[in-house]
């Protein structure tokens, strides 16, 4: 048996993440082509390298089936309602910051909290006969802070890319999703609302609490984490 | 599970027994209607599922609303229903609370006594569950609802407090902003000190007339008198009541010294535990609590009730129940009809009985 350690496939993210562990003294690699998702590990025995889509990280560290992963706050936060019962942030890899946020059209000049977010929503649906319609590829989390927060009349469309064109298209009427620099809602005459602020994430290192870790694969684990902590 | 069943349905063949006549709605529901009553709450509560023929589906959450599509339908009046079934709630939070299980119910459409209602349902509950260690909490969203109503200001105040009477913290939030409490954030107050040009494009289905109007809304608003500290603290008194029957009538008719409004809510409160008494329930050692049920989902808008295990406070409720007349209206095409119910566990009375 190895440690298995789940990393994102392709990317910016991949290189990143590359980086961080060459610089603790692991090199990761791509086994063979640019093309294949075989990985491979030199620096420390017993660690084996699990070429995985960002996406599909948090649900394999939940079921076991890798004993670290590289992914997202965000995704953990958003894929796993128990992430706290099912896996443990080891680090946080300082890139790939992204911030979850709720946004709305700039020219909206009577809204600029979630309190007007609601009463602008009531007025819609009374005009419109229609709930406002939000866009968002992170369903839990958006309804969640919403209902924390008291907003009402408002649905949750899904939206797995390109949201920030979702209002100029009119498939929604305003947003939530993940901004690094705020340049993709300028550039779409978005604004982010003053607490529209849900979750910063950044690259971050997990371990699962469910994963076997057995015999020799111990040392192997504590060595890794001697080495992150 | 097949305990839970046959003791559901010998519960129902009980209140079969009462009057009531069987229903059995479908376990897949038309999403619509519920998404349409809860919004976006209900997807985090309820599995959906779709095909491509009926579109979106949800495995029946609760009983109620198609009782209430089903009477508004073609009910008669007065009408007794009662039903046994698994209903389905998703459960992100909680992996030890049931996502699938039994429930009984039985809901009344009566014009004729609302008081008398009340009473009947919370006594059959209790008659049912009365060899079981149980504690009964009461309350009644309508007198809070009533002292909202009665406020002295703006009408565009109350129905934006009424919106939230479910949702305690938002309501709070805008009592505070409403008596001026509570600090104008630094954009209001620059777009109600000046007129604030758009100068980003307009983008959207939300026109240039909606912002405008909510503007002129917004500086409306801004000239209303913050609504009084006397009003602000009886409705902090009324919240805070939490007491027996008796004792909560006598505080009631004292707050109502500041709140009129709230008179007939407690007439009706009273005439309720009045019937209660003759139907055998002890109204004097009976708990009220005013802010009983405002986070349940918002359908209850009269008297409200639950039942709960004294030794597994973890449990959920073993019996819920309340008033729905709005929750007819909303769903009777213009017609409306008086209506009160409670839904009982019977996986989690099977459980009570079972325990050492």
């Amino acid at each position: 048996m190895t440690i298995k350690l789940g990393v994102p496939s392709k990317g910016r993210l991949m290189d990143d993440t590359f980086a961080w562990f060459a610089a603790r003294g692991i090199t990761l690699s791509r086994a063979g082509s640019e093309r294949e998702y075989a990985g491979q590990v030199d620096g420390i025995e017993g660690v084996s390298l699990v070429l995985l889509s960002a996406g599909e990280i948090p649900r394999e560290l939940a079921a076991g089936r890798i004993h670290l992963g590289v992914t997202g706050t965000d995704l953990v936060h958003e894929k796993l309602p128990l992430w706290k019962a099912q896996v443990t942030p080891v680090a946080e890899l300082g890139f790939g910051h992204a911030d979850l946020i709720m946004a709305v059209p700039a020219a909206w000049i009577d809204v600029d909290t979630l309190d007007d977010l609601d009463a602008a929503a009531a007025a819609f649906r009374a005009h419109h006969g229609m709930r406002l319609r939000i866009a968002t590829k992170y369903h839990r989390l958006v309804r969640e802070f919403l209902q924390d927060a008291g907003v009402a009349d408002y649905a949750l469309v899904d939206s797995q890319g390109a949201t920030e064109g979702t209002v100029a298209n009119e498939t929604a009427e305003a947003i939530a999703d993940i901004t690094s620099s705020g340049a993709t809602l300028e550039a779409n005459h978005l604004k982010i609302l003053a607490d529209g602020l849900m979750l910063a994430s950044q690259a971050t290192l997990w371990s699962s609490h469910t994963a076997h870790v057995e015999g020799a694969d111990q040392a192997v684990m504590d060595d890794l984490l001697r080495r992150f902590g | 599970m097949a305990d839970a069943r046959l003791r559901a349905i010998a519960l129902r063949d009980s209140f079969v027994a009462a009057g009531a006549q069987i229903v059995e709605p479908p376990i897949l529901q038309p999403a619509e209607t519920l998404l349409d009553l809860y919004g976006e709450d209900i997807r985090g509560r309820a599995y959906i599922t779709s095909d491509a023929l009926r579109g979106e589906q949800l495995l029946r959450p609760d009983f109620t609303v198609p009782v209430v599509q089903m009477h508004m339908a073609h009910g008669a009046d007065p009408a007794r229903y009662t039903y046994a079934g698994e209903v389905f709630r998703r459960q992100e939070h909680d992996p030890d609370r049931a996502s699938e299980y039994m429930q009984v119910g039985y809901e009344v459409f009566d014009r004729t006594d609302p008081a008398a209602a009340d009473a009947e349902v919370f006594a059959l509950v209790s008659g049912s569950l009365a060899h079981l260690d149980v504690r009964a909490a009461t309350g009644d969203i309508g007198i809070l609802m009533a002292a909202v109503a009665g406020l002295d200001t703006s009408d565009a105040r109350k129905a934006a407090l009424l919106r939230h009477v479910w949702r305690p913290r938002r309501f709070r939030a805008l009592l505070d902003r409403f008596s001026g409490r509570a600090p104008v954030p630094e954009t209001r107050a620059a777009l109600l000190a000046k007129s604030v040009a758009i100068t980003a494009p307009m983008i959207g289905k939300r026109s240039l007339s909606e912002i405008n109007a909510r503007v002129t809304a917004l500086r409306d608003d801004a000239a209303v008198a913050p609504i009084s500290a006397r009003e602000i603290d009886a409705i902090e008194a009324l919240l805070a009541v939490n007491d027996t029957v008796p004792n909560t009538l006598k505080k009631l008719r004292a707050l109502a010294r500041d709140l009129p409004a709230i008179s007939s809510a407690v007439d009706r409160l009273e005439a309720r535990s009045t019937a209660m008494a003759a139907r055998g329930v002890e109204v004097d050692t009976l708990g009220f609590e005013a802010g009983y049920g405002r986070t349940s989902m918002e359908y209850y808008d009269g008297f409200v009730f639950g039942f709960y295990a004294v030794e597994h406070p973890d449990l959920p409720a073993v019996s819920s129940g309340g008033r729905y007349d709005a929750l007819t209206r909303r769903l009777g095409d213009g017609a409306e009809i008086p209506a009160v119910g409670a839904v009982l566990r019977p996986g989690i009375i099977v459980e009570l009985e079972g325990a050492p």
